[in-house]
């Protein structure tokens, strides 16, 4: 290695470290203030306490605001990806026409800013006489996780090869027993990774949440109401840092479930039975 | 045809603007290795899979043992298909995919587990139960899709160039090892391929697909000893095709070409006329060279030699034609030749075809 390249090697070496810092450290301060026995985020810290989580804990409040995120989150889930699923079926396995402006129309809230989509829905919703409340929050929570839903499981459909869908008919199966058999156990991961992406994008929410909810509040929407008391701000970060164990423990969930799938191939079947 | 045991009554199909069948009709007796043979997109596939059902028919009629099957579902038909790829499903083992087509008969375990290993030892996998679908070579995922599919016990067994992906060797081991499967289980496979040594191999009948008609049907026998057309005779092995014109017709035919001069004919199968421009068609393996000049042999110069091992082939040019050239393929000529030698060619007006043009 001659010295420009070790020089060239150092300085990439430091951005990539500044990068992560950049990331990650004030994720991090959020979780250390948390333990601050003080309402005022300062250092040094005036003194480590829990009572922040305690209160948390014991907040109805808060509860509530969880139970919310939890309702519209899995249903967004569980919604999106199977309208997903249905769509990424029909645009990879058949030639239908108007195909490429259709796919067009249901990428577009992917474009679309937040904020217009609902407003337009909040007008909508108000003008045909609907309440606001959760139900409106999963139905805006829906439309934009859709194509996020659609792409992942795109790319898993155009992955797996149309002949084994024909090898089962072959073999005596319909269409039906073709989908549980053969197309969604092979499929699969990219459902469980839809679900996952889908939930996580409804769950920290907020645009749609703040304009759709009414006095119901979602996590995030909690959150933001808390921050503006700045005595209640440690509080919010003790939530925080709650939220990120929480996420980093579905993360490597998902993983370890990735993984699981992908060494042991015969899982498909054995759920069918 | 009375003993018809799938009929192929006037079936075409278009994708848009492109006709990949055109008006076929094919019978095919019980129990026949009938093969499809043409170049890729000429139709054979598409036939395959509309007899599969994977494709509807734009027009036309289907019928297996008398029974209209030409809007019956893929997944009812008494029809099973080897696919190209194989289509070995990835999340199953080979036990699970051989097993894949039994889950309507609700066997037992231990019957299931009876049938699979019959099955499995039909194709000399015995013991490969638990082998995952991505543990396995192509030859033994093209095995246990032959498994997978004859469990099911079809009437007709369809092939869609099985054997394609497979390397020389083992294509030709597995060649000879369909053959005695087909005759053991006794079901009518339709096979696809577009390798000819292959078809003539395997089958009992071929139905030689070009542009989506069948040119030629018949055992492999007569299509290499009498092809039909000038195509037919092009795509089927090696053959020099002359052009010429019919001078006259008695006993024999008198055609002259350019590379031969005026040559007797006895073929007038299909009835030229004088003046008719036809094809001489003569496989390399009917001519031979020889050093000295013999009654009738042609002077010619040797312009190139390829060593087979089995046989030499030859490209000669008679003298004074030009560049046209004609290959010779021989066994036992031992006068070593290279380009530019001399030598006189012999050859039998009876092994000679005349084709229409």
């Amino acid at each position: 290695m001659n010295r420009n390249m070790k020089l060239a090697s150092r300085i990439l070496g430091t951005y990539a470290v500044i990068y992560v810092a950049y990331l990650y450290l004030p994720v991090l301060f959020l979780p250390l203030f948390s333990f601050n026995d003080s309402i005022y985020i300062s250092f040094p810290l005036r003194g480590w306490t829990l009572k922040w989580y305690q209160v948390m804990l014991a907040n109805e409040a808060l509860h509530r605001a969880l139970m919310n995120s939890l309702k519209v989150g899995i249903t967004t889930a569980l919604i999106s990806t199977v309208l997903g699923i249905l769509g990424a079926r029909a645009v990879t396995r058949y030639r239908l026409p108007g195909q490429k402006p259709v796919v067009g129309v249901i990428m577009l809230p992917l474009v679309v800013p937040e904020i217009i989509l609902a407003m337009a829905l909040l007008i909508l919703i108000l003008r045909l006489g609907g309440s606001l409340g959760l139900v409106s929050i999963a139905a805006g929570h829906i439309l934009i996780c859709v194509p996020f839903a659609m792409v992942v499981l795109m790319s898993r459909f155009e992955g797996f090869d149309r002949s084994l869908e024909e090898a089962s008919h072959d073999l005596g199966e319909n269409s039906w027993w073709t989908f549980w058999r053969v197309t969604f156990p092979n499929v699969l991961p990219g459902i469980v990774a839809s679900l996952l992406l889908t939930f996580t994008i409804s769950f920290d929410e907020f645009i749609m949440a703040f304009f759709l909810g009414s006095t119901n509040p979602t996590l995030p929407v909690f959150m933001w109401n808390q921050l503006r008391f700045p005595k209640l701000l440690p509080g919010v970060l003790a939530l925080g840092a709650y939220i990120l164990i929480a996420s980093v423990f579905i993360v490597l969930l998902a993983e370890w479930f990735r993984r699981r799938n992908a060494s042991d191939t015969q899982t498909g079947d054995m759920i069918i039975g | 045809m009375a003993d018809a045991f799938i009929e192929i009554a006037s079936v075409s199909k278009s994708f848009g603007n492109v006709t990949a069948v055109d008006n076929i009709s094919l019978s095919i007796r019980k129990g026949e290795f009938f093969s499809l043979l043409g170049p890729s997109g000429c139709g054979k596939t598409t036939l395959l899979r509309i007899l599969g059902g994977f494709e509807a028919p734009s027009t036309g009629k289907i019928l297996i043992e008398g029974q209209d099957i030409t809007h019956m579902p893929a997944h009812l038909r008494p029809t099973n298909m080897v696919f190209q790829n194989y289509a070995i499903f990835p999340h199953l083992n080979v036990e699970q995919n051989v097993a894949y087509g039994l889950r309507q008969q609700k066997l037992s375990r231990e019957e299931q587990t009876e049938k699979v290993s019959a099955a499995l030892a039909m194709v000399q996998l015995e013991g490969f139960d638990k082998r995952g679908a991505d543990e396995m070579s192509g030859g033994q995922k093209q095995r246990v899709a032959l498994a997978r599919a004859l469990i099911k016990r079809p009437k007709v067994l369809l092939l869609d160039e099985p054997l394609g992906a497979l390397d020389k060797k083992l294509r030709e081991e597995m060649q000879i090892e369909l053959r005695m499967l087909q005759q053991q289980v006794g079901i009518t496979f339709v096979f696809v391929t577009h390798d000819q040594e292959e078809a003539l191999t395997l089958s009992d009948r071929v139905a030689v697909m070009n542009e989506g008609r069948i040119l030629q049907q018949a055992p492999p026998r007569d299509i290499y000893e009498r092809p039909s057309s000038r195509e037919v005779a092009d795509f089927i092995g090696k053959m020099n095709l002359l052009r010429g014109i019919v001078e006259s017709i008695g006993e024999q035919v008198v055609v002259s070409s350019a590379e031969l001069g005026s040559v007797s004919v006895n073929d007038n199968s299909q009835a030229v006329h004088p003046g008719d421009r036809v094809t001489l068609a003569v496989r390399p393996e009917n001519l031979s060279l020889s050093d000295t000049p013999s009654t009738g042999g042609l002077p010619v110069t040797i312009a190139a030699s390829a060593f087979w091992g089995h046989t030499t082939y030859y490209r000669i040019n008679p003298e004074g034609v030009g560049t046209n050239t004609l290959d010779i393929s021989q066994q036992d000529y031992r006068g070593s030749k290279n380009s530019g030698d001399q030598a006189w060619l012999c050859f039998n007006s009876s092994d000679f075809l005349l084709l229409k043009d």
